[in-house]
């Protein structure tokens, strides 16, 4: 009896283990999702009772200016990300010197990366700032007009962009660091001692070494760059008069501040989607390079 | 060694390109510097205009002593701790045990689950922003440290997971064989073959998880309002709108909030790079 019993236990103990995990996961994370698509359909406030409205958000939400200004921001943020990977990779080729004190110096170039995003943003604005900042006192020192970068729509969102990259090419560089550790020193002294220098070593040598690294790289700018949020709310808040607002925080801003959580999802329904064509694509690459070891 | 190695027996050219690193590192990290410097300053030299010029009087301990008896900065400090500390360790007893099943049992849909758990950590978070915390409100649990608790438990168990699966995954297979002929259970495998190789693991995950979760600021203003539950992220954006004049103040918080992190990943360095490009380069 005792030994059926623990036979029993035995096999579906795996089951129990990862139960709890993915229960939670599975509610709390995957079902939003789709609760999310859900009422993406309806007229909510996000008290009273949901009004199916079918298409409804979506129709408006074509014809929504501030939909178009997002989407090109999520577009620049998307574009100048993928700056991170080769100058995560420039500063990584920078410092990957075995001299005493590199360690220390690698790690300070890493300290953006735990910064929260909310300090990043508020450092950020400091250096922005056109009475006091940084960058007015450089652009004064060579006896130009402080620009007030936050305050106009046509630099605002690069602006942000630019303190988004700080941690993200911290980021990257951790990742190059990692892949520069792991090159195969064998390929490398033989392409020494095939002549190979600079560029011609660099680019048929060490890149393609660095092809999985670099995907990783690539992958993460990605979803960072669609996942910014945090610095848009501290450094400008979505303005000035919109101006820099992106899916994520219109979504927030619809939604919290104007009470329509259905409108409100229908745009988190359209970042999910990109994102889900992403996931996907990233995800089946993976799996690919995992069989092929 | 990739680039070449400077050699060691050419000191001048050692000390080019340790000057060179020096510039470019003073670049880098010139934003930081520059609100450190804002928050030694004394109040008088903020009201005069003074930002960028060396401290006349050195004001740290005053300007720190403030941002903890002036602000509420030590109610969100204490707040966060609140909130990280129990997210960091649930989160890894639910990865240790997902992740160990993932790695070592064959199962139809393991792949799913896996690539389930993995996709939706790379979610941005606002996606799920709505039910999410239409869920916290109906279960009472707005504006509590539980809700922070449970959904930063809950997200950060997908990339935890992944981490895990793959570290459990590199151990060697001949323990897992020897586990199964002396007839051990799941329960004992994980206890007496997987857990005492977890410490490394283990220590990864807890200063990422961390880091993440002590940083968070999204779900810190969507499911938090009042100051008794606020942590410090949200808190210190909270201050800048009230403090708007006296900068240093403001400045010494933000370094105050950066603290912990910046810590953390100075004392453990090697294993939140091992954590971070393992999990990211291995996945």
């Amino acid at each position: 009896m005792t030994s059926v019993w623990r036979r029993q236990l035995r096999r579906i103990s795996p089951f129990l283990f990862i139960l709890p995990g993915a229960l939670l996961f599975g509610t709390v994370i995957l079902l939003a999702c789709v609760e999310t698509v859900y009422i993406s359909f309806h007229d909510w406030d996000g008290m009273g009772a949901m009004r199916w409205i079918g298409f409804g958000n979506y129709a408006e939400l074509i014809a929504d200016p501030q939909f178009y200004v997002s989407l090109k921001n999520n577009l620049i943020w998307l574009a100048l990300f993928m700056l991170a990977p080769p100058l995560g990779l420039a500063l990584a080729l920078l410092v990957n010197q075995q001299i005493a004190g590199m360690r220390i110096v690698k790690s300070l170039f890493f300290m953006p990366l735990v910064l929260a995003s909310v300090t990043v943003g508020l450092v950020f604005g400091w250096v922005y700032d056109p009475n006091f900042g940084l960058l007015a006192l450089i652009v004064q020192a060579f006896g130009g007009e402080p620009p007030a970068l936050l305050s106009d729509e046509n630099t605002v969102t690069y602006a942000i962009v630019l303190a988004g990259l700080w941690p993200q090419v911290a980021f990257c560089m951790v990742l190059f660091l990692a892949g520069l550790n792991n090159l195969s020193s064998d390929l490398i002294g033989a392409g020494r001692v095939d002549g190979a220098r600079g560029l011609a070593m660099f680019r048929h040598v060490v890149l393609p070494q660095l092809t999985q690294v670099s995907f990783i790289a690539l992958a993460v700018s990605v979803i960072g760059a669609l996942r910014s949020f945090d610095m848009i709310a501290v450094m400008t808040a979505g303005g000035p008069f919109g101006s820099s607002t992106v899916l994520a925080y219109q979504m927030y801003e619809q939604s919290i501040f104007s009470y329509r959580f259905g409108y409100g999802a229908a745009i988190a329904t359209v970042l999910f989607v990109i994102m889900a064509a992403f996931i996907t694509w990233y995800l089946l690459m993976m799996n690919r390079m995992e069989r092929r070891g | 060694m990739y680039p070449r190695p400077i050699p060691e027996e050419s000191p001048r050219a050692r000390l080019f390109y340790m000057a060179g690193v020096a510039l470019v590192l003073l670049l880098w990290l010139l934003p930081l510097c520059a609100v450190m410097l804002t928050s030694i300053k004394s109040t008088e030299e903020i009201m005069a205009g003074a930002y960028w010029t060396w401290p006349q009087r050195f004001s740290l301990i005053d300007n720190y002593t403030a941002v903890f008896t002036q602000t509420a900065m030590a109610r969100f400090f204490l707040n966060s701790l609140i909130i990280t500390v129990p997210s960091v360790i649930l989160v890894l007893i639910l990865s240790t045990l997902t992740g160990f099943v993932l790695a070592r049992y064959r199962f139809p849909g393991n792949w799913l689950v896996f690539a389930l758990f993995v996709g939706g950590n790379f979610l941005p978070a606002q996606i799920m922003m709505i039910p999410v915390r239409d869920l916290m409100v109906s279960l009472g649990l707005y504006d509590t440290f539980w809700a922070l608790i449970i959904f930063h438990t809950a997200f950060q168990t997908g990339f935890a997971t992944l981490f895990m699966r793959n570290f459990i995954s590199a151990l060697p297979d001949e323990l897992f064989q020897a586990a199964r002929a002396e007839g051990a259970s799941p329960a004992q495998t994980l206890i007496h073959v997987v857990a005492p190789l977890m410490r490394p693991a283990l220590a990864a995950l807890a200063i990422l998880t961390f880091t993440f979760v002590w940083n968070d600021y999204f779900w810190a203003v969507v499911l938090t309002q009042s100051d008794t539950v606020k942590p410090v992220t949200a808190g210190l954006n909270n201050l800048r709108g009230e403090w708007t004049s006296a900068w240093n103040i403001v400045a010494a918080a933000t370094i105050v909030v950066a603290i912990p992190p910046v810590t953390m990943f100075f004392l453990m360095q090697r294993h939140f790079i091992a954590g971070l490009t393992m999990g990211a380069v291995k996945g």
